[in-house]
């Protein structure tokens, strides 16, 4: 187990750089093989302790990872990389991820350059007014997030009153859904420090 | 690829469809969702974490969900797997016991706990315990707690992982495994009502 009495956790949703301090213990650097590297995917994430702990497992980090990476930049077609930012701040701002909030409000802000109206997310919660079309993107991953499920028909007519098509939908969907994975993981295997 | 796309099968997308074209353009999100759930339920190496763990692990999960087509693909899961049919009951009787509405839980202490929320803190029943064994009850302990209140979640609850006999590999795919199951059924479901609702959309069209 990691010594986590030096954290000092943030108790707001902030867009602020975090840290995180992992509750177990994530493989040394110096212990890496080429079969943790491919995991990583990049290299440079054994620099993370997040990763190094994820990598104990590589082949569904690797996995997870590369999923990630077509969902959010794979922006050929589909939805704006900033409203894919938008659902996965959504998502972890309703589950109360503080840490993943905060990297995907800091992207959403730098996409859009709405950095006033993300923050009003992160202050006021999911309910916040945001316009009709981050309204739609916010509500769809809200209704996906919650247990049971909530996502319907509404949800789906609101995203295209809002004026996105059935693959910009999709990649609300796929966007949404990612970040219930990856809060599941952040919120319990560790802790944001400031 | 072995098993046919699971996604694809669970969300009744054809092959040709409209959502079978949008999905074909994320080819690698769609390879690697399958391929964390090929490496998650057919691992190299179940080691740490026993395939009839991971299948009543799963039909927790996806129970706890509500009933849907990846609900009974993992009750199915679970009874064809080795010694699973015998954990089946037990299982869909803790479904039952903890089924509730999520996410709820409480923040650190600060402007956030205007936010906390309280809920049902689920317990295995001290009835089904001798059936489940210690490993799989702190599991489904912890993975209730995933599911409905991540946020709750604290040091504690990996030493009481650690103290049920679960080792630090077997934690990290243990919570890939409820993570994943938590993205899986979204994106099922997600489609799932998007297909539909293209359904509606041919129909009417055939039917003016």
């Amino acid at each position: 187990m990691s010594a986590a009495n030096t954290v000092n956790p943030p108790v707001a949703f902030t867009q602020d750089e975090l840290g995180w301090v992992s509750w177990i213990d994530p493989l040394p650097e110096a212990e890496l093989t080429e079969r943790h590297f491919a995991g990583l995917v990049d290299r440079s994430r054994a620099k993370s302790e997040y990763f190094r702990l994820l990598v104990r497992d590589p082949e569904v980090l690797e996995a997870r990872t590369k999923t990630d990476k077509d969902i959010f930049y794979n922006v050929a077609d589909g939805l704006p990389r900033a409203e894919r930012e938008l659902a996965a701040a959504a998502t972890s701002r309703y589950n109360g991820c503080i840490y993943c909030a905060s990297v995907h409000a800091r992207f959403a802000s730098t996409y859009s350059k709405r950095r006033d109206d993300v923050q009003r997310l992160l202050d006021e919660g999911v309910g916040v007014d945001l316009g009709e079309r981050w309204n739609a993107v916010v509500k769809a991953s809200v209704a996906l997030a919650a247990t049971p499920i909530a996502f319907g028909p509404d949800n789906i007519e609101e995203l295209r009153r809002a004026g996105l098509d059935d693959a910009e939908i999709v990649d609300v969907i796929n966007g949404a859904s990612f970040f219930n994975w990856a809060n599941r993981l952040m919120l319990s295997l560790g802790e944001p420090s400031k | 690829m072995s098993t046919k796309d699971i996604i694809d099968t669970l969300a009744g997308i054809e092959p040709g469809s409209a959502l079978d074209a949008i999905r074909a353009k994320r080819v690698q999100a769609r390879d690697n969702a399958q391929k964390s759930y090929l490496s998650l339920f057919e691992p190299i190496d179940a080691g740490d974490f026993s395939l009839v763990e991971r299948a009543a692990v799963a039909a927790f999960v996806i129970g706890l969900h509500g009933e849907s087509p990846v609900a009974a693909f993992y009750r199915d899961k679970l009874a064809a797997t080795a010694d699973g049919a015998a954990l089946l009951e037990a299982i869909k009787a803790e479904i039952a016991r903890g089924k509730t509405s999520g996410p709820y839980g409480a923040y650190p202490a600060g402007p956030l706990s205007a936010e906390d929320k309280t809920g049902l803190i689920y317990r295995v029943s001290a009835d089904r315990k001798p059936v489940l064994g210690a490993r799989l009850v702190a599991a489904l302990e912890h993975a209730h707690l995933l599911v409905f209140r991540p946020r709750d979640a604290a040091a504690a609850d990996m030493k009481a992982l650690l103290a049920a006999g679960w080792s630090e590999t077997g934690i990290v795919t243990f919570s890939q495994l409820v993570a994943f199951l938590s993205f899986q059924v979204r994106v099922v479901t997600g489609l799932r009502v998007l297909g539909a609702s293209l359904g509606r959309t041919a129909n009417a069209v055939a039917g003016a």
